[in-house]
């Protein structure tokens, strides 16, 4: 489909698990990029704030089959019946039909965390108290992305300022097409293992299209039907079993208080 | 009794209200665009007002783009001593006021609208650029916002079509070029 302003992208990702050695680059990429400010010293995995989050995986085999993957999670960009978007009673989900790209809107969001009991991936995040960063990190704000306040959700938007620079940087030489090369969110520019890879999944002839039809790829949890833009690779049959299980929650998430 | 109350009420309410509801500040200095955009200093907008080739607008030239000229003074005017004397020599940066500032929270890029879609200046922040003085700046005591946000008249109803930059504009003027955007598009 064709819009009136340039071709219709759909933004995906595909991460190799076979290469992600869990570092967690991205996720101090990711915090940076995002302005999502250092965890209060109370937050614990649900209420602190982290859009991309790496899990470390046990197969639960005996040594010598023993094995172990890691699994950065975020917001899969659920394309049908986008669970976060059919809950929200104010509308501040919306799916952006010309980048495909799951957009949560802070400004109208009232905080009633509905999308955080729906998302099958646990990657939305509340802002339980207002941000606030220490002395000197303040003045190192991404200027392209706007801090969130207490009281709303949020989650990962595929690093929609860079899209906005990219697309202002196209602008400038008097374009509507952006540069793949000048869209590229932070978790993939940071992964020194280049495990995630990014681009228009319309565009059969991208890497990231390619990937995705590839063999050994595939989504967790494709049994709700909900249409995840983030594939995963992974060549061990464990792992893949493991993304359509509902991964087990830890003692501290299940604990009160 | 009745005519009385009510010319209070529209006296507090149209012209109290507003100096209550806004505190006035005056800018740094007496820039005229008129001497520099004029024939005195022959400028164009673009020479102050950079639009970089990564699309990104710097807005308000620092003190070393007013360096290039005012290293010493040109002039006899007081403003331009103390442009010299206060900001260029000890290169310090003036602290402008910035009207049509928006909430950090909306994105406005000036690549698409003054390099894609050739819209003037003026459209958008009227007459400003042959001024010879700037304005007093007004700030929303409560949001902090300036007040050419929702423009001068407490009615919100616009005298003048630049007049005014609420998100309700920036939908109106998308909507007549046939642009619908998400939300996202326009915040960040
Ligand atoms: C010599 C450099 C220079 C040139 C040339 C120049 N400007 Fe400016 N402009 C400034 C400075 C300094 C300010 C901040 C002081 C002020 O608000 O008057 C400013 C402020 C502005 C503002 C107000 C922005 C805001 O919201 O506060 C507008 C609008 C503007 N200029 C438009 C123009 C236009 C249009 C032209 C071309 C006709 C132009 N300028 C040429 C230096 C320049
Ligand atoms: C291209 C050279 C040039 C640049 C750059 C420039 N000016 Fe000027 N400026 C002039 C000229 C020419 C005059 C007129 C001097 C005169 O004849 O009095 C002038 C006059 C002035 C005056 C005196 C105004 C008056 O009322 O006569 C002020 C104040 C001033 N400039 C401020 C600035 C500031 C602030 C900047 C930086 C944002 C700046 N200028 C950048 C050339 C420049
Ligand atoms: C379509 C409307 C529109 C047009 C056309 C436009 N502007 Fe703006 N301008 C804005 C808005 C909105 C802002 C506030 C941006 C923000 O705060 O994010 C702004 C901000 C500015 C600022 C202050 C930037 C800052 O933050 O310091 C300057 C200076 C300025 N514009 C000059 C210009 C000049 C010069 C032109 C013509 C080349 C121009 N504008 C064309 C809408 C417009
Ligand atoms: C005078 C008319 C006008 C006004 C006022 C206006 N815009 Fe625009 N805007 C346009 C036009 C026309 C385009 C399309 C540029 C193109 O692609 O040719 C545009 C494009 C944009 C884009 C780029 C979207 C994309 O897909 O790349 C953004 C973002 C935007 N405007 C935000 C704003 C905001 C925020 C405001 C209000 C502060 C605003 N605009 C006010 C006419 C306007
Ligand atoms: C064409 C650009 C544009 C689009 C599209 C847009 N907005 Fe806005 N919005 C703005 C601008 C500019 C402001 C700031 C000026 C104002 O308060 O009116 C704003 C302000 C707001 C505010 C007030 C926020 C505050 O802090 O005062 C809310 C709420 C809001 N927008 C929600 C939305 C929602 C929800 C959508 C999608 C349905 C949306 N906007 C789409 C430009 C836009």
């Amino acid at each position: 489909m064709d819009s009136e302003h340039g071709k219709n992208a759909r933004f995906g990702m595909v991460i190799d698990l076979d290469r992600c050695d869990g570092c967690g680059a991205c996720m101090i990429a990711c915090a940076v990029e995002n302005n999502v400010p250092p965890g209060h010293a109370s937050a614990t995995e649900r209420t602190g704030i982290t859009w991309m989050r790496v899990a470390a995986v046990e197969s639960g085999q005996e040594y010598p089959a023993a094995d172990v993957a890691f699994v950065p999670m975020f917001c899969q960009q659920c394309e049908n019946e986008t669970p976060c978007i059919s809950v929200c009673p104010q509308n501040a989900v919306e799916i952006d039909p010309a980048t495909g790209i799951v957009g949560q809107i802070p400004q109208r969001c009232l905080g009633c965390r509905y999308c955080m009991t729906a998302c099958p991936y646990h990657a939305r995040y509340f802002n339980w108290r207002d941000p606030a960063w220490p002395e000197g990190m303040d003045r190192q704000l991404n200027p392209d992305v706007s801090p969130r306040m207490r009281g709303v959700a949020e989650k990962c938007n595929f690093c929609h300022g860079r899209l906005h620079a990219a697309k202002a940087k196209a602008a400038a030489k008097g374009s509507r097409e952006i540069d793949p090369a000048d869209y590229v969110p932070a978790c993939v520019e940071s992964c020194f293992q280049n495990a995630i890879v990014f681009g228009d999944l319309n565009d059969h002839e991208s890497e990231v299209a390619k990937l995705a039809r590839g063999a050994d790829t595939f989504r967790f949890l494709s049994r709700l039907g909900s249409e995840p833009k983030v594939y995963f690779h992974s060549t061990r049959p464990w792992v893949k079993e493991m993304a359509e299980s509902t991964l087990t929650r830890s003692k501290k998430e299940n604990g009160h208080g | 009794m009745f005519g009385s109350g009510l010319a209070l009420a529209l006296f507090a309410g149209w012209y109290g209200f507003p100096r209550i509801l806004y505190r006035s500040e005056t800018q740094p200095l007496q820039f005229s665009h008129a001497v520099h955009a004029g024939e005195k200093a022959g400028m164009a907008c673009g020479d102050c007002h950079v639009l970089d080739a990564a699309g990104r607008f710097h807005g308000i030239p620092g003190t070393a783009k007013c360096a290039e000229c005012h290293s010493a003074p040109l002039g006899d005017s007081k403003e331009e001593k103390m442009l010299v004397d206060d900001y260029v020599t000890p290169s310090k940066e003036l602290p402008w006021r910035v009207y049509s500032r928006q909430p950090d929270n909306a994105y406005f890029p000036h690549a698409a609208h003054v390099a894609l879609a050739k819209i003037p200046c003026a459209e958008c922040h009227g007459p400003y650029g042959q001024s010879e003085a700037p304005r007093v700046y007004e700030v929303n005591r409560i949001t902090g916002y300036s007040r050419d946000i929702w423009g001068p008249n407490i009615s919100g109803i616009a005298s003048h079509p630049w007049e005014g930059m609420k998100m309700d504009r920036c939908v109106t003027c998308h909507a007549t070029h046939g642009r619908r955007d998400g939300c996202i598009d326009c915040h960040k």
